[in-house]
């Protein structure tokens, strides 16, 4: 049996109010490739983060014993002298420095007051031939793809003497052929010694790579397999992964009639706003009833966000093509402006980033989106606005002293409301939530779905985007589901279960893994 | 949250406590001369451009942090030109001037924000070809000569020479004697109103002074007991500003109890009786003080009612109507707002184009202060109107900020540069003061900012717990 490499011991991480991991344990053997597979929001990025130092000694409670002996890592520096690399999932990379530039940001050649660039140029290079790079090391970054800045990343790690590499989610913005050529580098750096930890969410990536399988759910360790003595197809992989039970954490909605089509989009296909060759919605034709709750279900990455922010006036993408027919009438929406006008909402996934204004109050985020509602021309009826954020804070029950409170000042759950409330008042047909529940607690979600409830009551046409499954099944009229930007299923709610959802996903890459020569589907 | 409460308070009244802190420091150092009537007048005509360009900069600012820094060569290229034009035309067609300098500024407005909204210039680069590009503009048309203006009308309205005043009677003042007679108690030990009793103090002590008595500090104490006392003697008010005043005094305490009254009676949140009532009367009572003051003088400068009406004016919009409201929403959270269906860029070109026809205002209350355009006039401003705003609070990440902040800024500026002046400080060192005090009120607001988010982490576990959720 091989030496054991690293040694996590019941690792155990509370955030205020939350254990994000609870009694995690893992076991690594030098020379091996070993997966973390688990749901989002399972505790991978966690488990990793306490790792590497980000989340220094003394904020978690356990053992990390590295190479024989116990490590208290304060930073990343610390990890990186023992030899511990982590690559994350955005690529850290600078994009008008050269790949040498980049690959010794930190760790400069030379002596303290001169950098030596021709020893820079040259380790450089020396590293790339190691991952098969061909590029000269004074390229710039942004003239070359994702997949070799990737490849670039892992150069940059040889080149700190990284003993055990930790790849966050490396294939999530590569096409197949990139994707393969990745996985097909770590066997090789295996080969040669390297142990490596790889999180993914694709699941076949891990049956190809992994040698074990460790599957973590709501923060524990549940299971790990061994590729040499275990099953580890992915319909096993899924199993520990979702083997959760649906309680009554939803509520039930009463006789609400489904009318006609609201909102229906055809042949959808939109294009990465960068990498303009890559297709992140790839002919998408959904639709959407008065009154119904249609989930939309798919891992991280795999096109929901984009799908909804193209349609929602184009906030996304490029070369966007496709019909869009609102309550049977076909309609262009060149803008978030013409979206709402035409009674269309995206509550956004990110509402700090794209959903609220947190140095604003309540009352001002609540009426931001509709403003011509609670004035005359452009003054501001402050005694009518006053009203609404009021009106909206009783309905949603949101918990703050007053409506002049900064919504910056107020908990996720409340902000959720706050967003929530603001697209309710610019009074829309279609309502699309991108993960409504998002890093809130239990009892704020229960309350989502309640609003949720209420909205079908009232007649609109909810367009739910989740990645928590148990959630999508139970909120649901049908769900589509979606995997590498295309629509890969389409159920009912009543039909559905944890396993022919995953089933739909899995079919799907297995299918594109197991015909090599269709070549890149992006 | 005793703590938390004090932090509130600092954050909310530090520039204002800062800014009475310093009025005293200056009255004692220069013996009081700094709050002499024609001091207090010419603090506001000396710093009218700073009210005006802050309010504009304040615009730019909520957006995102973003500067103008061309403002002062666009005053001078208004100025220029409502210069030369004023020459070349018949006095009492004035008004063509008038418009032709807001135009020239509406253009420079408008030419900014169609390159930085539609064209995605970065602000610091388009406003910085402004700036050398508007100056050299501005030598073009005055030929790099200076340009007299002596358009009585023109000069009057705006706020030039010694005439710009509301006219009104003006009536003897009753207070001076009491406050002679304070004074000759201070100095002599005997309080008395009667001029003959001061007329003898003052003789004694210019006797004093010419028999060099005194020297150092005891000698500019004299002296300038001499002046204020023979001040006193001869001083009249101004009626029309004095009832203006009392007016505003009154109405200021009426209109904010009956909006109290409307508030309550609506459900809102209010403050408490007695905090609004002091802070009722201490503003009624400034506002007094200030009429008064000014009455003493000569009345109401012109230039202050143009101040007045442009903070009114963009306290108005700021607050009350949807611009202003886009305007702190863009530089809150830009992607936030353009995905709240707002036209985002619509609203950065509104910002820099208001700030031109403000630059172009700054221009013609300069050329009727100056009486004249030279081509260096402005240099500086840009510097100014940006110091005012972030003393006055505004976030230089954008979307905090407001005219009442404005207003401490460009008035704590002017009270710093006047003060140091009437106290004989060289001009370089006026400028290293001046800027520590920038350092001071923006380091001020960071720490109270560090502080507030310590507070909130310990109060608030909810949104670490969901932090780490998305984390995990």
């Amino acid at each position: 049996m091989a030496k054991v490499l690293l040694e996590m011991n019941s690792i155990t991480k509370t955030f205020p109010g939350v254990k994000a991991l609870d009694n995690v344990n893992l076991q690594v053997e030098e020379g091996e490739i070993h997966a973390l597979v688990g749901e989002n929001g399972a505790g991978k990025s966690t488990l990793m983060n306490v790792l590497s130092g980000i989340y220094p000694y003394g904020s978690y409670e356990g053992d990390i014993i590295y190479d024989g002996e116990v490590c208290n890592f304060h930073n990343i520096k610390d990890s990186e002298k023992k030899g511990i690399v982590i690559i994350h999932q955005e690529l850290a990379l600078i994009p008008y420095m050269t790949i040498g530039e980049n690959m010794f940001l930190g760790n400069e050649q030379g002596s303290k007051w001169c950098i030596d660039w021709n020893k820079t140029y040259a380790e450089a290079d020396k590293y790339l031939e190691m991952v098969g790079l061909t590029d000269s090391s004074k390229t710039l970054i942004k003239d070359i793809g994702t997949g070799k800045q990737q490849l670039v990343e892992i150069a940059k790690a040889l080149a700190k003497h990284a003993k055990l590499l930790i790849l966050d989610e490396p294939t999530s913005s590569l096409n197949e052929t990139d994707s393969r050529a990745l996985l097909d580098l770590m066997k090789k750096l295996k080969g040669e010694g390297m142990t490596m930890i790889i999180i993914s969410h694709k699941l076949n990536e891990v049956s190809y790579v992994a040698d074990k399988i460790t599957v973590i759910r709501d923060g524990s360790t549940i299971e790990t397999l061994d590729a040499a003595k275990d099953d580890i197809s992915e319909t096993r992989i899924i199993k520990g992964m979702v083997g959760r039970e649906i309680t009554d954490r939803f509520p039930k909605r009463h006789d609400v009639e489904i009318g006609d089509v609201m909102m229906e989009v055809k042949d959808w296909t939109v294009y990465h706003p960068e990498f303009s060759e890559r297709k992140v919605c790839d002919d998408i034709s959904i639709n959407v009833r008065a009154g119904e709750v249609v989930g939309i279900y798919g891992l991280m990455g795999a096109g929901r966000t984009e799908l909804a922010m193209s349609i929602f006036g184009r906030s996304y993408g490029i070369g966007i093509s496709g019909e869009l027919k609102l309550k049977g009438r076909q309609v262009t929406l060149k803008s978030p402006k013409q979206a709402i006008e035409a009674g269309l909402a995206y509550v956004t996934e990110d509402r700090k980033g794209n959903g609220l204004v947190l140095s604003n109050s309540i009352l001002r985020n609540t009426t931001l989106a509709n403003l011509k509602g609670v004035s005359s021309g452009t003054f501001i009826d402050n005694d009518k606005e006053y009203a609404v954020a009021q009106e909206y804070v009783e309905k949603l029950r949101t918990k703050t002293p007053s409506v002049e409170q900064l919504v910056g000042n107020l908990s996720g759950g409340n902000q959720q409301k706050v967003l929530l409330a603001k697209w309710m008042f610019a009074n829309p047909d279609v309502l699309i939530l991108d993960e409504p529940t998002r890093g809130i607690d239990v009892g704020a979600k229960y309350e989502i779905y309640c609003i949720i409830n209420d909205l079908a009551k009232a007649g609109k046409s909810v367009v739910m985007i989740s990645s928590e499954l148990p959630e999508v099944i139970g909120m649901s009229d049908r769900i589509y589901i979606m995997n590498q930007a295309k629509i890969v299923g389409e159920m009912k709610a009543s039909e559905a279960t944890q396993e022919n959802i995953m089933a739909c996903i899995v079919g799907v890459e297995g299918d594109t893994t197991g015909a090599d020569g269709e070549g890149s589907e992006a | 949250m005793g703590g938390n409460k004090i932090t509130n308070f600092l954050r909310k009244y530090m520039m204002l406590i800062a800014t009475v802190v310093v009025v005293f420091a200056f009255y004692s150092i220069t013996f009081g001369k700094t709050l002499y009537p024609m001091n207090i007048d010419s603090l506001i005509s000396q710093n009218a451009y700073v009210f005006v360009l802050g309010t504009g900069m304040l615009l730019c600012i909520l957006t995102g942090g973003n500067i103008d820094l061309s403002v002062g060569s666009v005053v001078c290229l208004a100025g220029g030109l409502g210069a030369m034009i004023l020459k070349s035309i018949p006095d009492h067609l004035w008004p063509i001037a008038f418009i032709a300098m807001i135009a020239m500024g509406l253009l420079v407005g408008l030419w900014h924000g169609y390159w930085i909204a539609y064209r995605d210039v970065p602000p610091f680069i388009a406003t910085l070809v402004g700036m050398l590009a508007f100056r050299g503009l501005a030598n073009i048309i005055m030929q790099g000569k200076s340009v007299d203006v002596d358009n009585r009308a023109f000069l009057n309205i705006f706020g030039g020479g010694n005439s710009c005043y509301i006219p009104g009677p003006t009536i003897v003042d009753k207070l001076a004697p009491y406050k002679a007679g304070l004074i000759n108690y201070r100095e002599m030990g005997t309080f008395s109103t009667d001029p003959e009793v001061i007329k003898r103090t003052i003789a004694a002590f210019q006797q004093n002074i010419d028999d060099g008595v005194w020297e150092g500090r005891k000698l500019e104490s004299a002296k300038a007991t001499v002046t204020e006392l023979s001040m006193l003697l001869k001083q009249q008010c101004n009626v029309v500003c004095l009832i203006v005043f009392a007016l505003l005094a009154v109405g200021l305490v009426i209109f904010t109890f009956v909006n109290r009254k409307r508030l309550i009676a609506k459900g809102y949140k209010v403050d408490a009786l007695s905090s609004v009532v002091i802070k009722t009367v201490l503003i009624a009572i400034v506002i007094i003080w200030f009429g008064y003051k000014l009455s003493c003088y000569q009345g109401i400068p012109t230039a202050l009612i143009w101040i007045a009406l442009v903070l009114g004016l963009f306290a108005y919009i700021t607050t009350k109507t949807t611009l202003g409201r886009n305007l702190y929403a863009v530089g809150g959270n830009a992607k936030a707002t353009r995905l709240s269906g707002i036209d985002t860029k619509k609203v950065m070109f509104s910002a820099y184009t208001l700030m031109g026809v403000l630059s172009g205002f700054a221009g013609v209350l300069n050329i009727a202060r100056l009486q004249g355009s030279t081509p260096t006039y402005g240099v500086g401003y840009e510097m100014d109107a940006i110091a005012a705003c972030f003393i006055g609070g505004a976030s230089a990440y954008g979307g905090t900020g407001s005219i009442g902040g404005v207003i401490i800024g460009a008035a704590l500026m002017g009270i710093i540069n006047q003060g140091m002046s009437i106290a004989d400080t060289p001009v370089n060192y006026q400028k290293v003061v001046k800027g520590i005090v920038l350092i001071a009120a923006v380091l001020f607001d960071v720490i109270m900012q560090m502080r507030r988010k310590g507070a909130k982490k310990k109060a608030s576990n909810v949104a670490a717990s969901e932090k780490g959720g998305a984390k995990a």
